[in-house]
């Protein structure tokens, strides 16, 4: 690939990038939002970290299928009762990835 | 003697970075290992650096260079970036909320560092505590920096870390499992979730790509709007 065509892609890839993330800011900061929409934004929160999270523990390979044994679910089950316990984000990444470096020992 | 206003630009560098750095530490292995694929697919570090600062979107970044090796082109690749990335979307109208008082001056700067990590961290710290839109800076560049920088490392070399060293694969997730346990004050927030982590993956096995973030968020956030009435009473 010649550098010009690398450089237009990368500033393409950019710009539609910064745009996905710049324009409701621009939109809604600072703007009186209707009641539904409070509350749908409120919910959001939730749902993504849940959809997010979810696949990462119990999907694996290409093409994507759900596979449960695996140590990514095993580990995942302490570290989520750590972290209700504690609410501690840093004790929990540190417990998380204690947990997940002797399961990669073991299995 | 450090004047007021010094000692005020460190205390928000502190908070900021005492929040940034699980997910500094979570790009490190992300970004090495997509700085090996990219020089696998004939980049030079410079341009892996160029465009990690210029699109700062791991997953994006990872199957672009996927589609570069297959001889993709270049609109197809601009394309897909932006359908993978549409989840910004929701991310960036989520944390408007708490931007109202926000210089628009600074707005464009913070969203070019909004990622699905930064974004949990900030939308936490703004919600349960006195955090402020310089502290989000922090947070957003903090990670843009460790993520360029591993990016071009591993343009270098991928052999800086092992594999698997530490269990740091693990850090992400974990991180956003606190998270996600930060988000569920009430029967609302947690049916929403599970609707969410159920259908996102369903949905990831079988609609290809990761749309199923965004398809499966917005279906679970409707639905919780649709059934408030409903858990109210439950």
């Amino acid at each position: 690939m010649f550098q010009s065509d690398y450089i237009i892609l990368v500033i393409g890839m950019g710009f539609v990038t910064y745009l996905t993330r710049w324009i409701p800011l621009s939109v809604l900061a600072g703007r009186k939002l209707p009641g539904w929409l409070i509350e749908w934004l409120d919910l959001i929160p939730a749902a993504i970290l849940s959809a997010l999270l979810l696949p990462l523990l119990v999907t694996t390979g290409e093409p994507r299928h759900i596979e449960l044994f695996r140590p990514e679910l095993l580990v995942a089950i302490p570290t989520f009762l750590f972290a209700l316990k504690t609410k501690s984000l840093a004790g929990t990444v540190i417990l998380g990835m204690l947990l997940f470096w002797l399961a990669g020992k073991i299995m | 003697m450090p004047s007021k206003v010094e000692s005020d630009i460190r205390t928000e560098i502190t908070q900021g970075l005492a929040a940034a750095w699980p997910v500094c530490l979570g790009y490190v292995p992300l970004g090495l290992a997509f700085g090996v694929l990219a020089q696998k697919a004939g980049l030079h570090p410079l341009q892996i650096g160029f465009m990690s600062l210029l699109v700062f979107a791991g997953s994006a970044q990872f199957i672009a260079i996927s589609m570069l090796s297959s001889g993709a082109a270049i609109t197809s690749i601009i394309f897909t970036t932006l359908m993978v990335n549409l989840r910004h979307l929701l991310m960036s109208s989520a944390l408007s909320v708490y931007l109202t008082r926000a210089k628009r001056i600074v707005l464009p700067l913070f969203a070019y560092g909004i990622t699905d990590e930064s974004f949990a961290v900030n939308l936490s710290k703004f919600k349960y505590s006195n955090w402020n839109i310089k502290r989000a800076l922090v947070v957003n560049h903090a990670s843009n920096i460790s993520w360029i920088a591993s990016t071009v490392a591993g343009g270098y070399s991928g052999q800086f870390i092992p594999a698997k060293a530490f269990g740091i694969d693990y850090a992400l997730i974990s991180m956003f499992i606190c998270l996600l346990i930060f988000q569920l004050r009430g029967r609302k927030y947690i049916i929403t979730a599970i609707i969410a982590g159920a259908s996102a993956v369903i949905l990831s096995v079988t609609v290809p790509g990761n749309s199923y973030i965004i398809l499966a968020s917005i279906l679970a956030a409707t639905l919780g709007v649709v059934l408030r009435k409903w858990i109210k009473k439950v």
